[in-house]
């Protein structure tokens, strides 16, 4: 599944072992993905390799954290793993949705490299639909965790320390009070599969997510990247409060290939 | 949802995933429909080469330059350009079904029907052409990759893909309507070292389905 770029001279494929791998689900508002193209853009990552996969829909563009005419002509695909070794950190990103059916092969395959490289731990970036949330996740922060039993022992502790909600159980038949309780979270692509089969095959596995709804998802990644960076620290920032949006002096870079989300120019004529 | 100049985009689910969709209940009538749609989709695209091409996994083609035209317009380009029956001679065919299309099952084809066929340049064997004008879905987009380079030698081998794509897709700053058209743009990989006689393709513009793949 995972194919290394050729890096020329260093033919060694690049080893992950300790490293924590970040990556999103293709979720309600792409907030991951854009939450995860902030992070490989500030931290200036370079891409290791890809992955090589029938799971996605197939897309091709030049280079989208370009900075200059002299490295924008890089291809870059589908699902492309990006790498910073001073912080053990191992990035996937993905540019397309899943084609039908291909769900389960794909968690199953990525997991089972999770575990041939010997990655520490594994961060799902997410989100959910804000209209689904009941009376009381209506209150309060939108931005939610999720641990399995293996990452528990390790985190569960600063995740207290740093006030943060743990995504709650919902009963499995509304309605009905005396029913077991359920993960659902609706709008979260492969988030619920990766989560659950992580729990059984014991491997350390935090969900962050955020509530949300369609439409320009800038602010929520932006929310949800700080969210990160509360707990993993990869850049310092001075003021880390879950209000710090598109502020210009935010120390998140948004790459050049974030133009033009919302269409082209106007015709003149028009006017 | 509405841009911002108030014009209604539609924007495909992104979520992709509907937990209903896994726990949904199926009737043993749909459950039968659906496990022969699958059957039919993914048994059927196969590739079939002329006796004197050959073209295996075991016998790969030798290939120098495979032209690919994906797409009706690419592939009536090649048929008004460079196709005649003096210099390139049919070696192959893809057979596929899908929703969309089937593919025609002659190798004499009108523009109008949905194929898939290989020529050879008669005076080079080794330069291979493919106009591809039926629909290949996404789930089939893979395995005719798969089919089709697993039948040719890679070492050597120069690709070209030619698709379309319309001109209200290509994103800029300026409106389309001032953008005189039709246009080109390229994209690359890095081991291709000759000159590309138009424009790269600027970001934030993507390539999609088969081309992309």
């Amino acid at each position: 599944m995972f194919i290394p770029c050729d890096r020329g001279g260093d033919s060694a494929a690049p080893d992950f072992k300790g490293f924590t791998l970040l990556m999103p689900a293709v979720s309600v508002g792409n907030v991951g993905q854009l939450a995860i193209d902030l992070v490989i853009s500030t931290l200036d990552m370079t891409k290791v390799g890809y992955f090589y996969t029938d799971c996605l829909v197939p897309m091709v563009g030049n280079n989208p954290y370009a900075t200059a005419e002299e490295n924008s002509t890089e291809l870059s695909i589908n699902a492309e793993v990006y790498s910073l070794p001073s912080k053990k950190l191992v990035v996937l990103q993905i540019r397309s949705p899943f084609i039908k059916n291909k769900y389960r092969p794909f968690c199953e395959t990525l997991l089972s490299w999770v575990k041939s490289s010997k990655c520490a731990r594994v961060v799902l970036l997410s989100s959910s639909h804000a209209y689904q949330r009941d009376d009381e996740q209506l209150l309060g922060t939108p931005l939610r965790y999720l641990l399995t039993p293996d990452l528990q022992e390790a985190v569960g502790g600063r995740m207290k320390e740093l006030n943060w909600k743990e995504m709650e159980k919902v009963a499995a038949y509304p309605g009905i009070s005396d029913t077991d309780k359920v993960l659902h979270i609706p709008g979260g692509g492969i988030t619920k599969l990766l989560f659950t089969e992580s729990c059984s095959e014991g491997i350390q596995m935090a969900v962050l997510l955020k509530f949300c709804s369609e439409g320009d998802n800038i602010p929520d990644a932006f929310v949800l990247v700080n969210y990160l960076n509360e707990w993993l620290q990869l850049i310092k920032s001075e003021v880390s409060t879950i209000h710090n949006s598109m502020d210009p002096s935010s120390p998140w870079k948004i790459p050049s290939s974030w133009r033009l989300l919302f269409g082209n120019g106007l015709p003149p004529a028009l006017f | 949802m509405a841009t911002f100049f108030g014009e209604v985009v539609v924007a495909p689910s992104r979520a992709g995933l509907d937990e209903e969709e896994e726990a949904r209940e199926e009737t043993p009538e749909d459950r039968e429909i659906r496990r022969e749609l699958e059957k039919k989709r993914y048994r059927k695209i196969d590739v079939q080469w002329t006796w004197q091409a050959g073209g295996s996994a075991q016998e790969p083609l030798v290939c120098s330059r495979f032209i690919v035209a994906i797409g009706r317009n690419a592939a009536a380009f090649l048929s008004s350009f460079i196709l005649d029956s003096v210099c390139w001679e049919v070696v192959g065919v893809v057979k596929l079904w899908n929703e969309w299309c089937r593919t025609s099952s002659t190798t004499n084809v009108l523009p109008t029907d949905s194929f898939c066929l290989f020529y050879r340049l008669i005076s080079d064997p080794t330069v291979l052409l493919c106009q591809c004008s039926c629909y290949v879905a996404e789930d089939q987009q893979f395995q005719w990759l798969e089919k089709v380079f697993g039948c040719m030698q890679k070492k050597g081998l120069q690709v070209t893909i030619l698709s379309t794509c319309p001109v209200a897709d290509y994103k800029t700053q300026e409106s389309t309507l001032t953008l005189v058209s039709p246009f080109l743009r390229a994209l690359k990989t890095k081991e291709f070292q000759e000159q590309v006689c138009c424009p790269l393709l600027e970001q934030p513009n993507i390539v999609r389905d088969l081309p992309a793949a």
